[in-house]
């Protein structure tokens, strides 16, 4: 039996906010949906954000994942391209 | 005091060393890192950094764990980065660490900026002149 739908935030930095026009969104997804399918589920909804899919690492809850991560109710999920401090 | 911190105001390298209070101190270093006032032969007119500053300073303090892992001899370590439009010549980032002896604090400084560039989400902008930019995060 399926668990119904989660809800994740979703953040963007740089660039990719830019080309997106936010900096944040809400996203409802099916439970267990990894981290991979949610950056599918994105690219497919905003294409704005396409370029920058293949250079993305992602963080949720602010520590860096692989893209096999689920995803539970309430994550923060960043979308962060290659950094560039100092 | 916080000893990592992602912070939009100007930064003084020695109000950063003084976050390091350990009265049995034998040394202290620093890196400072400054807007440089031109890449690649083009004037620069200013930087923007941008961070994800829960997880930046979170990354921060991990580099801190990690030093001291590494370097048992390393007393304190403090790391601020500034965020937001620098002007050339502004401090963007400065490392402060201190030991009781000399030999490993710039080991273990070279690995905290080296460390800095490679997981915190800090990103930058180069402005230049003639208005044209190039961002860090599409590739040097």
């Amino acid at each position: 039996m399926e668990n119904g739908e989660i809800t994740v935030r979703v953040r963007f930095f740089a660039a990719p906010r830019e080309a997106l026009g936010t900096g944040e969104i809400e996203m409802e997804i099916p439970a267990g949906t990894t981290v991979g399918e949610l950056m599918g589920l994105l690219m497919e909804r905003y294409p704005a954000l396409r370029p920058y899919t293949r250079f993305i690492s992602v963080a949720v809850n602010r520590a860096y994942v692989g893209m096999q991560t689920e995803l539970r109710d309430g994550d923060e999920v960043a979308c962060l391209p290659p950094v560039g401090g100092g | 005091m916080k000893l990592f911190e992602i912070t939009t105001k100007p930064i003084s390298t020695d109000e950063v060393i003084a976050r390091l209070n350990a009265p049995t101190v034998g040394a202290v270093a620093t890196f400072v890192g400054v807007v440089r006032g031109e890449t690649d032969g083009r004037e620069v007119c200013y930087l923007e950094y941008e961070a994800y500053p829960e997880m930046a300073e979170k990354t921060l303090r991990q580099i801190g764990d990690e030093i001291h892992a590494r370097w048992r001899t390393i007393q304190e370590v403090a790391i601020v980065h500034r965020v937001g439009r620098l002007q050339v010549g502004e401090t963007a980032v400065v490392i402060a660490l201190s030991a009781a002896h000399r030999p490993e604090v710039f080991d273990a400084l070279r690995y905290a900026i080296d460390r800095l560039k490679e997981i915190v989400p800090i990103w930058r902008k180069e402005v230049w002149m003639d208005g044209a930019e190039r961002r860090s995060e599409a590739g040097e």
